[in-house]
């Protein structure tokens, strides 16, 4: 029986360790859940349906599960359809939260915000832009390169051009850099 | 020989196979140019600086175009499946690609089946799948920021995107994020944590710590955590143990920005300009 155990832990540790790049996105009804299966299906996203894990205790009976690293390009395409997944969760941990602990550091003619991974400087005076740094993902020097040299106000918001988890992170930092120099 | 494997911010950009050479700030492999500014291109600048001053053959450069959606990613994952082993590679540094489980375990079995196993660096997207695969230990140097070793000592976090929050307050305690790292096996047999202070560490414990020349405009600076990479790259291709190859770059890398006399604004290529001169002075045991 101890060596059965010892199996059937082993296989979940596996499996968990196969799904750590996956994501499931949790609908208010199951209608929705098909249309959003529909949507991303013909727009060639790997994706597929199925139960919610026992920690889900709300939205429906059925989930999408989806590659984690793409949430901010996969929510967005949800959005233009106008499809609101009630939340996007890491699958083997749904529990899991995005951060919300900003470092800043203030440089006096330069401020530095930092959420996660990403960080953010600008230039007080004239809010522009001058750096952008950390990430790991490919959109991080293509967002660096979109957004260094513009104002906070001219410049897109990094959910509108960024892809991945990395461009979220910056949209946070970009959020709280705002808030910050609006005050 | 060094191989860098990464992708370039341009979604025209090919896939290429090749030795990268530098001129001025624009790299150049298979008849492409790249501008240097961040990323992948910014690592090779540094490792291909530093192989110059070392004199050493140029790095190999495994590139491709990819802006986040992950297609560049993958074609890539897939031709190193199929090609890297032609090559007898010393080390190879895997750099910014989109994070893939599988096809990271697909490159790390046929890696393995090489001839001479090459000292294995890892950073950026492909040291965040490393990690979420179960198989850091496979890998002889992680190079994360702060910011990354939180998400390296979270072991139920999938992206630095997720790093628990009592996990991220641990931040001005680096020494217990390394520990708690190596506990969960989800780090490399070194790691070189950059930050205020650059750290060296092992399963063992802190080996080194770096402080000094401080310019802590660095931070704000994209960029100089790839120039740390590429010199420790460079420096382990060329035969020097890790450990010191690592405590040697950090210190090249502060040397370098503080010659750029930086400030929150400056740009990388300003600081790879003074690689040269940092490494040689810190060859002569100037400084």
């Amino acid at each position: 029986m101890a060596l059965l155990n010892s199996f059937f832990k082993q296989k979940a540790l596996k499996t968990k360790k196969q799904n750590l790049d996956r994501g499931i996105l949790i609908f208010e009804n199951t209608s929705e859940v098909i249309r959003a299966e529909r949507i991303l299906k013909s727009q060639k996203w790997e994706i597929r349906v199925m139960g919610p894990p026992p920690e889900i205790q709300h939205g429906c009976d059925l989930v999408i599960e989806f590659s984690l690293i793409e949430e901010l390009n996969i929510l967005r395409t949800l959005q233009e359809a106008e499809i609101s997944p009630l939340e996007a969760v890491p699958s083997t941990s749904p529990l899991l939260k995005p951060v919300d602990i900003f470092q800043v550091k203030d440089y006096g003619a330069h401020l530095m915000v930092r959420a996660a991974n990403m960080k953010l400087t600008v230039e007080k005076a004239t809010l522009t832009i001058v750096n952008v740094s950390g990430g790991g993902c490919p959109d991080v020097p293509y967002l660096a390169k979109e957004l260094v040299g513009k104002t906070l106000n001219q410049a897109p918001a990094p959910r509108e051009i960024g892809h991945t988890l990395c461009g979220y992170a910056l949209q946070l930092a970009f959020e709280e850099m705002k808030h910050r120099c609006s005050q | 020989m060094l191989a860098v494997v990464g992708t370039v911010p341009d979604q025209g950009f090919p896939l290429v196979a090749g030795k990268a050479t530098l001129q001025g700030d624009r790299l150049y492999i298979q008849g492409n140019e790249v501008p240097v500014n961040r990323g992948t291109p910014a690592l090779l600048a540094a490792a291909i600086k530093t192989a110059e001053t070392l004199g050493r053959p140029e790095p190999f450069g495994y590139l491709i175009g990819d802006i986040g959606l992950g297609d560049g990613s993958r074609l890539l994952y897939e031709y190193l499946t199929r090609h890297i082993k032609e090559n007898d590679f010393s080390t190879i540094a895997f750099h910014y690609v989109q994070p893939d489980v599988d096809w990271h375990n697909r490159v790390l079995l046929v890696v393995k089946e090489m001839t001479r196993r090459p000292v294995l660096i890892a950073d950026a997207g492909f040291m965040y799948a490393a990690k979420m695969s179960g198989m850091a230990s496979e890998y002889d140097l992680f190079t994360p920021d702060v910011g990354e070793l939180a998400f390296l000592a979270d072991e139920d976090a999938p992206h630095p995107f997720y790093t628990r929050g009592f996990i991220l307050h641990e931040e001005n305690r680096v020494p217990d994020m390394i520990a708690r790292a190596y506990s969960h096996k989800n780090a490399s047999r070194f790691l070189l944590v950059k930050g205020k202070d650059d750290y060296v560490a092992d399963q063992g414990g802190i080996r080194a710590t770096i402080k000094k020349p401080a310019e802590e405009a660095l931070e704000a600076i994209g960029g100089t955590g790839d120039i740390v990479t590429g010199i420790a790259a460079a420096l382990i291709s060329a035969e020097w143990e890790i450990e010191k190859a690592a405590v040697f770059s950090a210190r090249a890398n502060r040397l370098a920005g503080h010659f750029s006399k930086p400030t929150p604004a400056t740009q990388v290529i300003e600081i790879i300009d003074h690689i040269p001169r940092a490494l040689a002075e810190l060859l002569l045991g100037k400084k």
